[in-house]
């Protein structure tokens, strides 16, 4: 086997983060509070943490989805199990970080892996389905745990610890935090999907029969990647629970597994910047239709809608097709 | 537990398994015959029973309402096919899912602007609003009794448009290939329409049938919907005959689940843990229903497609 060359050209598979874009965003993402407290509107700082959080659930649902060709209509269920973690890790006395986020990433984990060790043997439209009644069975039955607060959920007494001196009460200081963690595993993805296991992953996703011939451990790598996905996931939950300061049942429901889809669909499939993009257009054009009228849910259906029969890749292929554009013009 | 309790849950089951039905069958030809993802479904289900309930309030009667009801909500059926739904056929499923969840939000919304987030009442009619004694003894709402005969009606009656029509012919076998059916002639396009617009007359009658027992409000529509869902994955897509069976089994394992699973729960762990666990627990029993078929037989239980 020869090595491959240094620098390889990138191929269809490989996904860079490409400096262009990653370097203004990070540059605007890390001095988004300071604008805000120039302008004297903090609030946007606790919106702008909470659509970190929802990019980070919905870049590890592209992972999977986008990547792996797995759609899971049950993505809520990961993303709630971790929440539930810090939540019932809070109420027991246990409020460090250090313990419960790494926690809540674990449960997230053994949830997807568990759920995922069964549903991975259906395909298609049947793994939307089994994926949707796994996450169903456990809304039921953390709604029928009155332990655990039934219905009503637990509400956080604090936000966890991460140590003296790093008080997380802070929105500022949360907001940070999650950039931080946000940036790690955003990068952590990109360097996956451009190593082999990523590569492997997104062929099974083009044909799963010639991978298997090939040899390759297609039903474990797709488990691997599942567990991984609910793993983030399940950090993200943790995150969530930590921003609103209160966990629910109604954080699993199916409608939350679908806005997860809807936000990733909405970035696009399949693209680096997917989740990101979609999660922040989402919940900006929520954010702006609020203040603009009670009925907001009926213009985000309208922008949705424009969106499907407009952009049919989501909004990251009209950004490359503007550049496509605009590269082809004298 | 004894036979007259029995007798009664049977009947619940059947009522409430029928209206899925009514629901399901729209679902899963919509499915099976344009492979479309429609969440919007559940939108037409409420859209139904508020049109119904507020036809019905307007005239006085609730037999104008029903008639009148469904007869508007196919139209919207046909409305929302031809501007909207017609131009996702050919997309992916994920183009579909986000496009019909654009139409749920927007549905949603528009009712809750024309109607207020209030639950809007609905009377039963006054004929139907007393008890019928079946047996000596055992006395069941003459409602829910109508209820059940209705669903009965309409199950018949597609079965007979789907098997001795031409139409039904044309469905069928748009079900098992549909280019075929297209390559034979059939007009697929009028035939989506018409689908979809009696799906959505489906949706309408259930919505009705069913609004004076539960509240006519917003969101009625998406939990309702799923189960839909999960009748016609376990009775198999594109299948009439499995979203009957797979109704009146969802039908059947929530009131079982609902009934029996409190008693035993009662003597296990006494009332008031019971109460609460009950209905969660016949829900968790739904879902481990259908990931079992889908384990045994993961086409379902009547498949369509060879």
């Amino acid at each position: 086997m020869t090595p491959p060359p240094e620098r390889a050209a990138p191929g269809p598979l490989d996904h860079a983060l490409r400096a262009r874009v990653a370097v203004p965003l990070l540059a605007l993402l890390v001095l988004l509070p300071v604008i805000a407290e120039a302008l004297d509107e903090g609030f946007y700082v606790g919106v702008a943490s909470r659509m970190l959080i929802f990019a980070l659930a919905s870049t590890s649902l592209n992972l999977i989805l986008g990547f792996g060709g797995m759609v899971s209509f049950g993505h809520a269920a990961f993303v709630g199990m971790g929440a539930y973690t810090v939540g019932i890790l809070m109420r027991d006395g246990v409020a460090s970080a250090w313990i419960a986020w790494p926690a809540a990433a674990a449960v997230g984990g053994l949830f997807a892996f568990v759920t995922g060790l069964v549903s991975l043997r259906t395909r298609g439209v049947y793994f939307i389905m089994i994926t949707l009644a796994f996450a169903q069975m456990l809304f039921y039955l953390m709604s029928s745990l009155e332990a655990y607060g039934g219905d009503d959920g637990l509400s956080l007494a604090a936000r966890s610890s991460l140590g003296p001196g790093l008080d997380l009460a802070d929105d500022t200081r949360f907001y940070y935090v999650v950039l931080a963690i946000g940036v790690v595993i955003f990068i952590g993805i990109a360097r996956l999907l451009n190593a082999r296991f990523g590569h492997v992953l997104q062929a099974i996703r083009e044909n799963e029969t010639r991978m298997a011939a090939l040899g390759f451990a297609v039903y474990r790598c797709k488990l691997a990647a599942f567990t991984l996905a609910g793993a983030i996931a399940g950090l993200a939950g943790a995150l969530l629970a930590n921003q609103t300061g209160f966990v629910s049942p109604a954080m699993m429901q199916w409608s939350q597994s679908g806005i997860l889809l809807v936000m990733v669909i909405l970035g696009g499939v399949g693209h680096l910047y997917g989740g990101l993009a979609g999660a922040a257009a989402f919940l900006l054009i929520e954010e702006a239709a609020l203040s603009y009228t009670i009925h907001w849910q009926f213009i985000l259906g309208a922008v949705l809608l424009a969106v499907v029969l407009l952009a049919p890749n989501g909004l990251m292929s009209l950004a490359r097709r503007t550049a496509r554009g605009a590269k082809g013009a004298p | 537990m004894n036979g007259i309790l029995v007798l009664e849950q049977l009947l619940n089951s059947l009522q409430f398994g029928l209206m899925l039905f009514l629901l399901a069958a729209g679902l899963t030809l919509v499915f099976g015959i344009m492979d479309m993802i429609n969440l919007a479904h559940g939108s037409l289900y409420m859209i139904g029973a508020y049109l119904v309930a507020t036809i019905a309030g307007a005239s006085g009667s609730f037999w104008i309402g029903l008639a009148g009801g469904v007869a508007a909500t196919a139209l919207a059926g046909v409305l929302l096919e031809c501007t909207v739904v017609r131009r996702l056929y050919r997309r992916d499923h994920l183009s579909q899912v986000l496009g019909t969840f654009a139409i749920l939000l927007m549905a949603n919304e528009g009712v809750r602007m024309i109607w207020g987030s209030q639950p809007i009442p609905m009377a039963m009619p006054a004929e139907l609003s007393g008890p019928v004694e079946l047996l000596p003894g055992f006395t069941y709402p003459a409602y829910r009794l109508f209820i059940i005969g209705a669903g009965l009606a309409v199950a018949l009656l597609l079965y007979v448009l789907v098997t001795r029509t031409r139409m039904g012919m044309q469905v069928r076998a748009g079900a098992s290939n549909r280019e075929m059916a297209q390559a034979m002639g059939a007009d697929v396009r009028r035939l989506f329409t018409a689908l979809f617009a009696a799906g959505a007359g489906l949706c309408a009658v259930a919505g009705g049938l069913l609004g004076p027992l539960l509240a006519v409000q917003v969101g009625m529509g998406e939990s309702i919907l799923i189960l839909a869902f999960v009748v016609i994955v376990i009775g198999g897509i594109g299948s009439i005959r499995g979203a009957l069976l797979g109704a009146l089994l969802v039908g059947l394992v929530d009131t079982a689940g609902r009934t029996v699973v409190p008693i035993l729960f009662g003597m296990l762990m006494g009332p008031s843990a019971a109460a609460t666990a009950g209905p969660a627990v016949a829900s968790i029993l739904i879902y481990v229903l259908m990931a079992a078929v889908l384990f045994w037989k993961p086409q379902g239980l009547f498949p369509v497609h060879g």
